[in-house]
């Protein structure tokens, strides 16, 4: 546990949407370790100007150090990430396949499950989560509202443990949306592009209508 | 490299993909009509004194713009002053010293009016048409921006890599008779491609299509810092947004909303999200990054973009979706006559609201 008893954070993935998660969670007071696809000196400049406060790691550190790991690289490269590191963690899949980045991926396409069941499969250690995941990155950062506010907008949690789901709504609840939980991993699928809810800026109650 | 004035010049662009237009029946115009169609807007927007045409670089059906230096070459000979820019050449998968000798040929029949953007661009399709690999979409951007640096200086190039054929003392032509094509990187929130904008000393081009503008202030400061560390120079930064403009606000939002669902709808079916609503238009509008409406709304948004950003340079990318020339041609001379020349006053005025 970091500062204020809110758990240490690691972001994996320091692009669009890695650096908007960053900056939500700094605001939020968590501690952050971010982490890109290289040595932590080539997005130290970076966090240093646009997430004051991150660490700038790699991704086995930020792994390593954090008790949550959020998931904010390109799909495609799920198989670079630190296995062992991961092991035992709290882990949030905030990632979707994006052909027009991860390329024609057939096994990513059209998977017989959830793609988070395949960042699961590969983490078997871990305890993956699907979070953060539909909304656009310019959202989330334009969106993000304290608790009770009229008309705040819903994130979707899917997760197969109910205590990690809690876990996560309480972290987006802290990053400024109001958490919806809509049942196991596999139903994670519902918010895959090509879906309604994918690309979602909508409240609870509409973002229920959508799964 | 420009030279620091005290009070720097704003550039106002106007920017296209070459989008099909609907013609006076309402139907959609050829990709050739459209291209013809760009080149006309090109020659008002010259004659109207707007400074900058950028056309982008697209493979797929809804634009008509794949080669976008041969537009621009048809543009040059054809207008006075107007700059000719691309907006943005896909370098990743192009060879930059096909493109340098192409940019080269643009700027001798515009007598020094070329420009280019270089970009990775949002749409990927050019990868599997020119036979490349996504998965080398890092390397491909990082070594060939390297080499366009190099070929940029005009000089005899050595050069080796892993995305092409070795270059050994090669001299590229023609060569410019101002020794330099006016070269920017355009990126779109990848703070790494910002960083590496600043280190080559190429100005920066935000590509702004969604969202708030304010977000980007701190992709500005890195740009600063960034270049402060590498010890290149700073002082250009422009930004590029969607938007249309017509009469009055309510003109404007009738005549865009129905083109730009077509348009967002249509890349959303390959992306995988749901059609757009009107209210996530008007949202944009109002807060976001869609300038659209009256010639005083449009100047309004874009003025206070350029404050909060500090930049030099707005592109206005015209015409999205399939909308009717004729108010294409409409916006250009509202942008021309009413919306920058608004603009500059409002740049004019104190923040009490005094002159």
């Amino acid at each position: 546990m970091a500062k204020n008893n809110k758990p240490a954070l690691g972001i994996i993935g320091a692009g669009k949407l890695g650096v908007t998660l960053t900056r939500l969670a700094l605001k939020a007071g968590y501690t952050v370790y971010i982490a890109g696809s290289g040595v932590a000196s080539k997005i130290e400049l970076s966090t240093k100007v646009i997430t004051p406060g991150a660490v700038a790691v790699t991704a086995k550190e930020a792994a390593r150090r954090a008790d949550i790991v959020i998931l904010a690289l390109p799909l495609g490269k799920y198989r670079t990430l630190p296995v062992d590191a991961l092991h035992g963690k709290l882990v949030i899949d905030a990632m979707n396949y994006w052909w027009e980045i991860d390329g024609e991926d057939e096994a990513l396409k059209n998977p017989a499950s959830s793609t988070s069941e395949l960042v699961q499969a590969f983490l078997p250690g871990s305890r993956v989560v699907k979070a953060l995941s539909h909304m656009g990155y310019h959202h989330l950062h334009d969106e993000a509202r304290p608790k009770d506010t009229p008309g705040r907008k819903a994130i979707a949690i899917a997760g197969n443990r109910v205590a990690d789901t809690v876990t996560v709504a309480e972290l987006v609840n802290d990053l400024g949306f109001d958490p919806v939980i809509i049942g196991n991993l596999a139903s994670g699928k519902k918010l895959e592009p090509g879906n309604p809810a994918f690309g979602a800026n909508v409240d609870a109650a509409t973002l229920k209508t959508y799964l | 490299m420009t030279k620091k004035t005290t009070q720097p010049k704003i550039l106002f662009g106007l920017d296209t993909f070459g989008d099909i237009p609907t013609d006076k029946d309402g139907k959609l115009m050829t990709h050739a009509a459209a291209i013809r169609q760009v080149v006309d807007e090109a020659v008002l927007a010259d004659k109207l004194g707007i400074d900058v045409i950028s056309v982008g670089e697209h493979h797929r059906e809804d634009f008509s713009i794949s080669s976008p230096e041969t537009v621009l070459a048809g543009i040059a000979t054809k207008t006075k002053n107007i700059k000719l820019a691309s907006g943005v050449t896909v370098l990743s998968s192009d060879d930059p010293v096909r493109v340098f000798e192409r940019f080269a040929t643009v700027d001798a029949l515009s007598s020094g009016r070329a420009q280019i953007i270089l970009g990775r661009g949002s749409f990927t399709e050019s990868f599997p048409l020119f036979g490349y690999d996504l998965k080398d979409y890092e390397i491909l951007f990082e070594e060939k921006v390297a080499l366009m640096a190099e070929v940029l200086k005009e000089k005899p190039v050595t050069w080796e890599g892993t995305t092409r054929a070795a270059l050994n003392d090669a001299d590229i032509y023609p060569k410019t008779e101002s020794g330099r094509i006016h070269t920017s990187i355009g990126v779109g929130g990848s703070p790494q491609s910002v960083v590496r904008a600043a280190k080559y000393g190429f100005p920066l081009m935000l590509a702004v299509i969604g969202g708030s503008p304010d977000r980007f202030v701190p992709y500005v400061d890195l740009y600063q810092h960034a270049a402060k560390e590498f010890g290149t120079s700073s002082d250009e930064i422009g930004i590029h947004s969607p938007g249309f403009i017509a009469d009055t606000d309510e003109q404007a939002r009738r005549i865009a909303w129905p083109a730009h669902k077509t348009n967002f709808d249509r890349i959303g079916r390959s992306r995988g999200w749901p059609p757009i609503t009107r209210e996530h238009f008007d949202y944009e509008i109002d807060h976001g990054s869609l300038y659209i409406g009256s010639p005083e709304t449009v100047a309004k948004k874009m003025a206070k973009t350029i404050k909060t950003l500090g930049v030099m340079r707005f592109d206005l990318v015209y015409g999205g979706g399939p909308m009717p020339a004729a108010a294409r041609e409409h916006m250009i001379e509202l942008y021309a006559t009413k919306v920058i020349p608004r603009i500059s006053e409002l740049l004019a005025e104190k923040p009490d609201g005094k002159k």
